[in-house]
């Protein structure tokens, strides 16, 4: 177990090194900050003093290794727009982006699993067959759409709720149904085929004919075996918590990490976006580091597998 | 002969598929006493296994059962879900093909053993452990404390057949339905389970109903064997009638079929033709388009079931006489070389 622990640490951290690297590349290679921040008609003493103030003009592999050397004391750089570090600019973002996507997750799981259940135990009914098309209609929906027939709905026509910004809980509302739907849509589709694989076992009718009544065999004998390929995509959706809202921030004018990825990319902010990319990259690293941790403990095959 | 402990009537087996019904079983007569041990087999799609699946409610909510199935004045067909949850585990018992599949894979051996003591005993606790300690003992597992914590993947097929009839048993049942036991394991291993399933019902005094479409399997282990075919039972004889003196052409053709360990070597003859598919089934006789000896009536006729001999029923327009075998004359043999 302590193995695997490690080694999944180990792992983790390649995988960050890797994003860093990867944006610390793309970033340099896709244009001048220098001549953007600037603007164009600078004079040229003015683009080369500030080429000199952020490093830009050392060496690429110079400017990497101190980028990343800095990284391991904390150090992220600073803004190129505002000169505070880069890092505190994105944490102070996240919990305005956790404020809507966690209430989404919840939304997510708390809708789709039961949806999904439901469906899977009485297949082919009316109800599994209106399940599916509202899942459908609910995964395909690009999220600006909905987010638009929200706001045309619910802020223009009937008024009750604000069509943008933040500031107060019914601010919360339309982004959370935007994020939400799309993903409860996901979870329901997912669980349901989870459950019809796993009752389809024949263990599931091994313990029927044990004499467990029905209610048992789902709940016991079905759901913890179901609960394993589910728990999957609620990793994804986990990971997601952080990176997940930039087109659903960007609508509503939510004040969150997604917004400021935007416009850090639209002002080639180097520090800032490179700072984001890492904390994406660190969430996500840990939500799939606890996914697996999750699969060792639902399932004894895998913890076996592990343990040797 | 007392009263039968399981008594079917007429069951009949329908499958609906893409639209079309299909027949599986097709108004099965058959009784067991209590403590009797009866074979039943058949090729795969013959019915044997459905029609018990059916008997206990077991079969997915397409298919369609009628007839009567009476577990002593119980009947079980179209009786609600609560009645069935009762005689399940507790008056009859079934163990399935592959016992691998057939546990739980997230729960301990343990676990899904006490669930039955539970279900069937009100065993709780320390008093569930050590009857379930006390069954795996029984059923010849070593080291049983160690396997109540074991989870079904660490342990071998034939192992886990062994918990499979431990957690049969856990209900004390009177009837335990063996499905096709000992397919999917080793033929040393399937020694043993055959063997365990004799001792166990000598001890307990159940009754057994043994399914497979291995005559060997079922040969040596019950007292009477009925033979089923395209969803119809076909024969039915206690087992050394049948094995001796076989009156309907199919059991005939399964028992030419079979290697013999003495006299000469010969060749082993097959049944030609194949079964019949479910939804396009012959009018008469359903073994009539593979039958040696087939006539214009066994087409267009369902044959009516006829005592051959004590306790020895055949379904068939030909009353093909004892110890002459349909397969040996010669209008069998071109047929057969096809």
């Amino acid at each position: 177990m302590l193995t695997f622990v490690i080694s999944r640490l180990l792992r983790a951290g390649l995988t960050i090194l890797f994003v860093m690297t990867f944006a610390f590349i793309v970033l340099r290679l896709s244009g001048d900050p220098a001549l953007l921040i600037m603007s164009v008609d600078a004079p040229p003493e003015a683009v080369a003093a500030f080429r000199e103030a952020w490093g830009l003009n050392r060496p690429i592999w110079e400017q990497y290794f101190s980028y990343i050397g800095h990284a391991f004391t904390g150090d992220f750089g600073k803004s190129m727009r505002d000169g505070r570090p880069a890092i505190d600019l994105v944490m102070e973002r996240v919990p305005a982006t956790l404020a809507i996507t966690m209430p989404a997750l919840a939304l997510k799981i708390g809708l789709g699993i039961p949806a999904g259940i439901y469906a899977a135990l009485h297949r082919n009914s009316m109800a599994d067959r209106l399940t599916m098309a509202a899942s459908v209609a609910g995964f395909t929906m690009p999220s600006f759409v909905l987010a638009l027939l929200l706001v045309l709905v619910f802020a223009v026509q009937l008024g009750w709720l604000p069509a943008s910004g933040s500031g107060s809980l019914d601010h919360a509302i339309l982004p959370i149904i935007t994020l939400g739907t799309g993903g409860a849509a996901i979870m329901a589709r997912f669980t349901r085929s989870a459950m019809l694989e796993v009752l389809g076992q024949p263990y599931i009718r091994a313990a029927s004919a044990k004499g467990v009544n029905w209610h048992r065999v789902v709940s016991r004998h079905a759901l913890p075996n179901a609960a394993i390929p589910t728990v999957t995509i609620v990793g994804f959706m986990v990971g997601s918590l952080v990176a997940g809202a930039v087109v659903v921030e960007s609508v509503f004018a939510w004040p969150g990490i997604g917004r400021l990825l935007v416009s850090a990319v639209a002002n080639r902010d180097l520090a800032v976006v490179q700072a984001i990319l890492m904390v994406i990259a660190t969430w996500m690293v840990a939500a799939n580091f606890t996914v697996d941790l999750a699969y060792g403990w639902l399932d004894p095959r895998v913890r076996n597998a592990t343990a040797h | 002969m007392s009263a039968p402990l399981v008594a079917l009537r007429g069951l009949t087996v329908d499958f609906e598929n893409g639209g079309r019904m299909s027949r599986a079983v097709d108004g099965v007569d058959l009784e067991i006493a209590p403590g009797e041990a009866l074979g039943i087999v058949g090729e795969s799609g013959s019915g044997k296994s459905v029609t018990w699946l059916a008997a206990l409610g077991l079969l997915p909510a397409k298919a369609r059962v009628a007839g009567s199935v009476r577990l002593e004045k119980q009947e079980l067909i179209g009786v609600p879900a609560r009645v069935l949850e009762d005689v399940r585990g507790k008056r009859i018992a079934m163990i399935f093909q592959d016992p691998s599949s057939c546990l739980n894979p997230v729960h301990r051996i343990g676990w899904q053993l006490v669930e039955a003591l539970r279900l069937h005993r009100g065993l709780h606790g320390k008093a569930a452990e050590a009857e379930a300690l006390r069954l795996l003992d029984q059923v010849g597992i070593a080291d049983a404390r160690r396997r109540l914590q074991d989870y079904p993947h660490l342990l071998s097929g034939g192992l886990n057949q062994r918990v499979m009839i431990a957690m049969a048993l856990a209900g004390q049942p009177d009837l335990l339905v063996a499905d096709e036991p000992t397919t999917a394991l080793d033929a040393t291993i399937q020694a043993q389970i055959l063997a365990l399933l004799g001792s166990t019902r000598r001890d307990t005094g159940m009754a057994l109903i043994l399914i497979s479409h291995d005559l060997g399997v079922v040969a040596e282990n019950v007292d009477r064997v009925a033979v089923m075919y395209a969803g119809r039972l076909v024969e039915e004889a206690p087992g050394t009638d049948l094995f001796g003196a076989a009156r309907h052409p199919y059991t005939q053709g399964l028992l030419a079929a079979l290697p013999s360990l003495i006299g000469p070597r010969r060749r082993l003859a097959a049944i030609p033709g194949t079964v019949p598919d479910p939804w396009n089934v012959p009018a008469g006789c359903r073994f009539a388009p593979r039958c040696p000896v087939a006539e214009m009536r066994c087409t267009n006729v369902p044959p009516p079931a006829r005592s051959v001999g004590f306790r020895h029923v055949a379904t068939c327009h030909r009353q093909v006489e004892a110890g002459y075998s349909v397969w040996s004359l010669p209008q069998a043999l071109p047929q057969a070389a096809e």
